[in-house]
């Protein structure tokens, strides 16, 4: 591990809404290749600001997120030019959305979703954007009969896998995920979560998971950082952190969950 | 009118009333900046400050303004519509370049140097010494995929085009081929998207290294942009699925024309129908030379063609 570089570096990330609204400050930290990083905390507490500071999305007020583009060693990401952020963002990036509205476009077929970071790096062949497409959908486990169906005739735990492919397909090396299982119910969220766990331990995929349900944290992430009131409060193993809490905080977030 | 401009040009009025070709000085020279623009980007949008025009927008006042900054007077000028001379928005646009700028005005294509069009290419090849002016609806061919103007803008400035693909991809999904037929996008000189206007896909190949400059005018989103000379057009499309142009089963129903782009012409309310050439200066002109299309009988016993032109 220590002659590995990092993947994704956070240092000293801070950002404050128009009106001196904290969003987060000061979050600092190194994700490896293939590492999941879990963010835990309250509604409130900074955790999508975070994730919109690390995905390009908002430019943060203070520190820096750096990422390995293209293996060529870390780099500012807000430094680089709007065409190559954009370029990261379809290409070695993917974001998965808690509303697989706001990930699919609702009026594209689920074979032209999953086709579309295919033809943005220049695909140009019907037939093995297809077969491709096809294949991913055989992956996040939706019929092959359903690729011509657009996805609002699809159920929302197929809604959130076709997602998971249209992201995939172009192998990422890094994804976000902001509440990847928010609005499903248990049963269809313990099934996404097995295979979003399979697809990213197969792909060797590193993520930063952002959510308030302990359960997703405990499959899927390495680590673990808790978050209140804009701040990290307590980071570590995700077992230990789960197990053997430290902060107060933590400890309250811990205890709050109903033993079923 | 006469008066003097700063430039010691002097202006000049063919009826007493307007400028030469109607708009004044000042805004020709805006525009031919931003035509100097778009043909040195080809098929980028340049932006202008379009004006308003005597007619309802949609009616061709893109490409009115563009003839208007271009025109000069020893220019001859055809106007088509849907590859006809004599309809509608093609007489009117014609008188008013007659009234206007005092220019001869033609149907002969040949003869024309400036050819205003809307919805077709003539057949005829076209020469260097001809310039084709278009008239745009809708100049962003991404729109209709992507409603944000900032979003598009950005699209086109980093050539990230792989959404156009995308809705080819979904026309063979559920059709099995390309369904768009006309206003089909086409890539310019290896870079820019662009929406050929609404002509047939049918005339698509004829914009590949035209020796005519094509410039086209949308006048409601008041953009301009063009294709130089001798410029690669290519249709966009996929490796499996290349580009494919309507063919016509029969030929021109008067003058028997092939490979050309056909109307449909119903002659009853008991389904008979026809196909005539689209384009009529190039079915007259065949008719005038001695061809006879396999309805021509039928079709004059119902007084069709109409044998007199408009006033030009």
């Amino acid at each position: 591990m220590s002659d590995m570089e990092p993947l994704l570096a956070a240092e000293g990330v801070g950002h404050v809404y128009a009106g001196g609204q904290l969003g987060c400050a000061d979050v600092s930290f190194q994700l490896y290749p293939g590492e999941i990083l879990g963010v835990v905390g309250e509604s409130g507490s900074g955790k999508s600001t975070l994730l919109a500071c690390l995905s390009g999305a908002i430019r943060p007020e203070m520190g820096q997120v750096r990422f390995d583009v293209g293996r060529q060693g870390l780099r500012d990401v807000y430094a680089l030019s709007e065409p190559e952020r954009r370029m990261l963002m379809r290409t070695e990036w993917g974001m998965v959305h808690q509303n697989p509205r706001d990930g699919l476009r609702m009026n594209v077929s689920a074979g032209g979703n999953v086709g579309e970071r295919m033809m943005n790096v220049g695909a140009r062949h019907y037939g093995q954007i297809r077969t491709e497409a096809l294949d991913w959908l055989n992956r996040v486990e939706i019929a092959p009969e359903r690729i011509d169906h657009l996805p609002r005739t699809f159920s929302g735990g197929m809604q959130q896998r076709v997602q998971i492919a249209r992201i995939l397909v172009s192998k990422p090396r890094l994804v976000f995920m902001d509440e990847p299982t928010g609005g499903l119910d248990v049963s269809v969220q313990a099934r996404l979560l097995d295979l979003l766990r399979g697809l990213v331990r197969d792909l060797g995929v590193a993520a930063v998971v952002v959510t308030h349900d302990l359960a997703v944290v405990r499959l899927l992430s390495d680590r673990l950082m808790v978050m209140q009131g804009g701040r990290v409060v307590e980071t570590g193993l995700t077992d230990r952190v789960l197990d053997d809490p430290q902060h107060p905080y933590s400890q309250l977030l811990v205890s709050s969950v109903l033993q079923a | 009118m006469n008066a003097t401009a700063g430039s010691g040009e002097a202006f000049l009025s063919v009826d007493g009333s307007y400028n030469f070709a109607y708009l004044d000085e000042q805004t020709k020279r805006m525009i031919r900046r931003t035509l100097l623009k778009a043909i040195a980007i080809p098929g980028y949008q340049a932006p202008f400050g379009g004006r308003e025009m005597p007619m309802a927008y949609g009616w061709g006042t893109g490409g009115i303004q563009v003839t208007a900054s271009i025109i000069g007077m020893d220019d001859v000028l055809k106007v088509i519509d849907q590859g006809a001379d004599d309809t509608t928005n093609a007489v009117s646009i014609r008188r008013f370049f007659r009234r206007v700028a005092g220019v001869q005005a033609t149907e002969e294509t040949a003869d024309a140097t400036i050819i205003q069009t809307r919805h077709r290419i003539p057949e005829l090849p076209l020469t260097e010494d001809q310039i084709l002016v278009y008239q745009v609806p809708m100049p962003e061919p991404l729109r209709r995929l992507e409603p944000r103007e900032a979003e598009t803008r950005k699209m086109h400035a980093y050539a990230e085009y792989g959404l156009m693909h995308v809705k080819l991809y979904e026309d063979i999904a559920r059709h099995g081929e390309i369904t768009a037929t006309y206003d089909y996008p086409v890539e310019v000189n290896a870079r820019y998207v662009m929406a050929p206007s609404p002509i047939p896909k049918f005339d698509n190949p004829k914009m590949q290294m035209m020796p005519a400059l094509q410039l086209f005018g949308a006048g409601r989103e008041k953009r301009i942009y063009a294709v130089p000379p001798y410029t690669q057009v290519k249709s966009l499309d996929f490796d499996d699925h290349p580009f494919k142009t309507q063919v016509f089963a029969d030929p021109c129903g008067l003058c028997g024309a092939e490979g050309v782009f056909l109307d449909e012409v119903i002659l009853d309310d008991k389904g008979d129908r026809m196909f005539v050439c689209s384009d009529s200066d190039h079915c007259r002109g065949r008719r005038e030379a001695g061809h006879v299309g396999p309805r021509a009988a039928a079709a004059a016993a119902l007084g069709y063609p109409d044998s007199e032109g408009d006033e030009a």
